[in-house]
């Protein structure tokens, strides 16, 4: 890999604008105002190529400019007429939550345990494959608000905003996904250490 | 009193908005006793890291 010159890789930098590509699709939904955020991104990214000159980092500071240009994206829609793919809100219900008994305590099996070195995880490039692939196991319409949350940091409101859900209806879809991936990441990477 | 279900949710919303005070005390009473719960609460500081840190991959990736 050329360290010092990551911009003049034409393969490193296509296979890096499909993965902002498809990552701006799932959060906007629009196919033409992903296409647009990715170019700003990318040709904001190539203009100051020249703060730029480490390749290990170049994807998390190609999405950092990414993540900017989607939150702008997205609060540039409060007025705008709304995609009426998540109104409804099917996942809106607990009624269905497996991990706890109807008592409402854990099930033995589900109760979470000791994550030990968390700490440590951020290098590990192995973790950050089970992350996502909990991530993408996640239903649609919670992995995309919990991106927005988390990843592209908005605020509950700006959420609500963009999609027009209701509070209640956010809160319900962030705590589904929290739950779904903490309990993945337990299954694959925090409770599979004692398997291997 | 609380249960596990509504001790999660409380700290799922927890991220989102203050709590009351009496959402905050039935919230401690119930992880002074539940240690699934307790660990339940750091571990969504940790998703919250975690996320933030993370970059997103090409579902493609899975293929090569």
């Amino acid at each position: 890999m050329n360290d010092s010159r990551p911009f003049t890789d034409n393969g490193q930098l296509n296979e890096l604008r499909q993965q902002m590509l498809s990552f701006a699709r799932l959060q906007l939904s629009d196919e033409q105002q992903a296409e647009d955020v990715v170019q700003e991104a990318l040709a904001g990214a190539l203009k100051n190529a020249a703060a730029f000159n480490r390749a290990a980092s170049l994807k998390t500071w190609m999405f950092a400019i990414l993540k900017n240009k989607i939150a702008d994206a997205l609060r540039g829609r409060y007025r705008q007429p709304q995609m009426t793919d998540i109104d409804d809100c099917k996942d809106c219900s607990l009624a269905d939550d497996q991990l706890f008994n109807e008592r409402g305590h854990w099930h033995k099996d589900d109760r979470p345990q000791r994550w030990d070195a968390p700490e440590q995880l951020v290098h590990d490039e192995h973790f950050w494959r089970v992350f996502d692939r909990c991530l993408d196991a996640l239903p649609a319409e919670q992995a995309r608000v919990f991106m927005m949350r988390e990843f592209i940091e908005l605020d509950s409101q700006e959420i609500c905003a963009a999609l027009e859900l209701t509070t209640s209806n956010l809160h319900v879809l962030l705590y589904r996904a929290r739950l779904r991936l903490r309990e993945c990441l337990e299954d694959h990477w925090f409770g599979a250490g004692e398997n291997t | 009193m609380m249960n596990c279900q509504q001790a999660t949710r409380l700290m799922s919303e927890a991220q989102e908005r203050p709590l009351s005070l009496k959402e905050q005390a039935e919230l401690k009473v119930h992880t002074l006793i539940c240690s699934g719960c307790r660990r339940f609460g750091e571990q969504m500081h940790l998703l919250r890291r975690f996320t933030k840190a993370s970059r997103p991959q090409d579902k493609d990736d899975s293929n090569q």
